[in-house]
């Protein structure tokens, strides 16, 4: 019989001493490790920290409910509420396609299909559009639903073509959060003669429910963030008085309708900030900034709350 | 060491284990002679495929309704995979292939026409891990009626009841059924859970799948006890690597070892007492006397 430990069964040697140091390299790598380790953890939160303190100092002084409330001004400060409602309307509308539609697919790549040539190819095609640059995606939207479908800058174009954007990363962000439910889970219920939908529908989706959710926070940061796709399909002129009380949905005059131009908070600082020439330019573009940065933390918080709820609910875990 | 040959088996067995041994010896014998038109399933010549490789070659035999099986024999023997070929799990592994026939209640089970939907409701399985779903317990138990389209608050409530009563589990969880998490339980109890989530979905066959080998021997005993009892209404077959479980708990085993190109084979299977105390085979004096696995 061998063993790897030569002191064992050797019975003159004396055990090896556990006071005996390791060697001075090891120590050296073990506390290099730990400090290259802990500098990038304490790097990204200091990153995420400096951004933020940087708007809060910037926007003080100019955040205030009637910033948020008001129409834009080209005397006074005003207030940014059309754009803000256009962000939030775009980013409702792109999920609304994108979330479902991300799932169906991440259910089909994660259950239905094996690995073959279809869906290396749609891999690919996962990977490729998400490289590419947004604002030929952007130019793609314009020629496509601005100028083809003769829309002209509007909500949907926006949502769609930031659809086509975002749909191959929530596509991928689900197939990952269900191919993370693991097997025995699926086994338990085939085994209890439930059919594979079922399956998918009462162990697998409520079990994902966690990693959906990553998916779509993910997703909505770069819809709420994304600036250069929106350029050119929903335009970026300053927005007029938007009536509430208007709910015709095919008049380009209602905020509610779909078919409007409407330019959002990213594009809004993009272009104030490229070409703005009012009093107050700078202190909106930091208000704006500050806004921007407080909605897509609002949304996080928010996303992992319902998901938690919902887990709760589906699971009674 | 040299093992008697006259007694191989009983060197390794304490003394009450060895008394029921022997209990059951004559009275299986008899009653595995008088039941033999009772047969639940019955496989011909079954051999499974993972691709080229043949993980079970040629095996057949016969369960008598209302008794216990228990398949035994080394790793690699393919005793597990043998018992998913009774509910088709084996369909869910890519590249596996099923020859021959199995057939319950004369009705070959591997016939592509056969819904094993409904086939999993009348064979049902326990797992090796005890693996409740993350929801309450009685989410749990009501899982597989209410797939079926059961959804009448009070029929369900009746069925967790009589399931867990059945799994003896209800007196322990009665009062946060759905409250408490199936999660939440012991070990023991996790997999009682389980048994008793197949129960609600009202079997005829049970597969167990060495279910107790993740428990402590207090939990084990409960399960075989359990197992007993629920002998007398179903139909079970447990994989286990425990030869004093397979001794203790079953009417019938079956000794499975692998052959020199790896694939598993049937060796012999017969009453428990006869294999435990004079096998057939020498393969299995061996086995079962420590010599082999």
């Amino acid at each position: 019989m061998t063993t790897a430990n030569p002191a064992v069964g050797r019975p003159g040697s004396p055990a090896p001493s556990l006071r005996r140091k390791a060697s001075r390299g090891t120590i050296l790598a073990d506390r290099a490790a730990t400090v290259v380790l802990w500098g990038t953890g304490v790097l990204v939160l200091a990153i995420l920290g400096a951004i933020i303190l940087h708007f809060a100092i910037a926007a003080w002084g100019v955040v205030s409910p009637s910033f948020v409330l008001d129409d834009p001004s080209d005397t006074v400060l005003g207030g940014i509420m059309p754009v803000l409602w256009n962000s939030l309307y775009i980013l409702v509308l792109t999920m609304l396609i994108a979330v479902p539609v991300g799932i169906l697919g991440g259910i089909y790549m994660s259950e239905y299909a094996g690995d073959n040539a279809v869906t290396s190819a749609i891999r690919f095609a996962e990977e490729s559009i998400s490289s590419v640059p947004s604002i030929v995606v952007g130019l793609f939207g314009l020629i496509l639903f601005v100028d083809d479908f003769h829309w002209g800058f509007s909500a949907l174009a926006g949502s769609l073509a930031l659809t086509f954007f975002n749909l191959p990363l929530m596509t991928r962000l689900a197939e990952q959060a269900l191919r993370a439910v693991p097997q025995e889970e699926r086994n338990a219920s085939l085994a209890l003669g439930a059919t594979k939908w079922q399956t998918i529908r009462h162990v697998v989706l409520p079990l994902a429910i966690p990693g959906l959710t990553t998916g779509v926070i993910l997703t909505a940061g770069r819809v709420f963030g994304e600036a250069a796709v929106l350029l050119f399909t929903s335009g970026l002129g300053t927005p007029p008085h938007y009536d509430f009380t208007n709910l015709d949905l095919t008049n380009p005059a209602s905020p509610w309708s779909p078919f409007r131009p409407a330019t959002t908070l990213s594009v809004y600082i993009y272009k104030l900030n490229s070409e703005g020439l009012g009093a107050f330019k700078n202190q909106i573009v930091d208000g704006s900034a500050a806004i921007l940065i407080s909605m897509v933390l609002l949304f996080n918080l928010g996303a992992r709350l319902i998901g938690r709820v919902l887990t709760r609910r589906l699971t009674a875990a | 060491m040299s093992t008697g040959d006259e007694m191989p088996a009983t060197a390794i067995y304490s003394e009450p284990v060895l008394r029921r041994v022997e209990v059951t010896t004559s009275r299986a014998a008899d009653e595995f002679a008088e039941r033999a038109d009772d047969v639940k399933i019955k496989t011909q010549h079954v051999s499974i495929k993972y691709g080229e490789k043949v993980a079970v070659r040629d095996v057949s035999l016969t369960v008598q309704a209302r008794s216990i099986l228990a398949l035994i024999g080394p790793s690699g023997s393919g005793k597990s995979t043998f018992l998913r070929c009774f509910n088709r799990m084996n369909d869910l592994i890519p590249g596996a292939s099923v020859e021959g026939e199995v057939c319950l209640d004369g009705e070959n089970v591997t016939d592509p026409d056969v819904s094993v939907v409904e086939l999993r409701r009348r064979v049902g399985m326990v797992f090796q891990r005890p693996n409740p779903f993350p929801m309450s317990i009685y989410e749990n138990v009501a899982y597989g009626p209410r797939r079926r389209g059961q959804n009448n608050r009070r029929a369900l409530d009746q069925l967790v009841e009589t399931s867990l009563k059945r799994a003896a589990l209800w007196d322990e969880v009665k009062d946060d059924l759905r409250r408490k998490s199936g999660l939440a339980l012991s070990g023991g109890q996790q997999q009682r859970l389980c048994i008793a989530r197949v129960l609600a979905t009202d079997p005829e066959v049970i597969l167990m799948d060495e279910p107790a080998s993740a428990l402590d021997p207090v939990s084990t005993l409960r399960i075989e006890e359990l197992m007993r009892e629920l002998r007398e209404a179903y139909t079970i077959v447990i994989v286990t690597h425990n030869m004093q479980q397979a001794a203790r708990v079953s009417d019938v085993t079956a000794f499975f070892t692998m052959a020199e190109d790896r694939a598993g084979y049937l060796v012999e299977v017969g009453p428990t007492g006869r294999i435990f105390t004079r096998p057939n085979e020498r393969l299995t004096e061996d086995y079962i006397s420590g010599r082999f696995g």
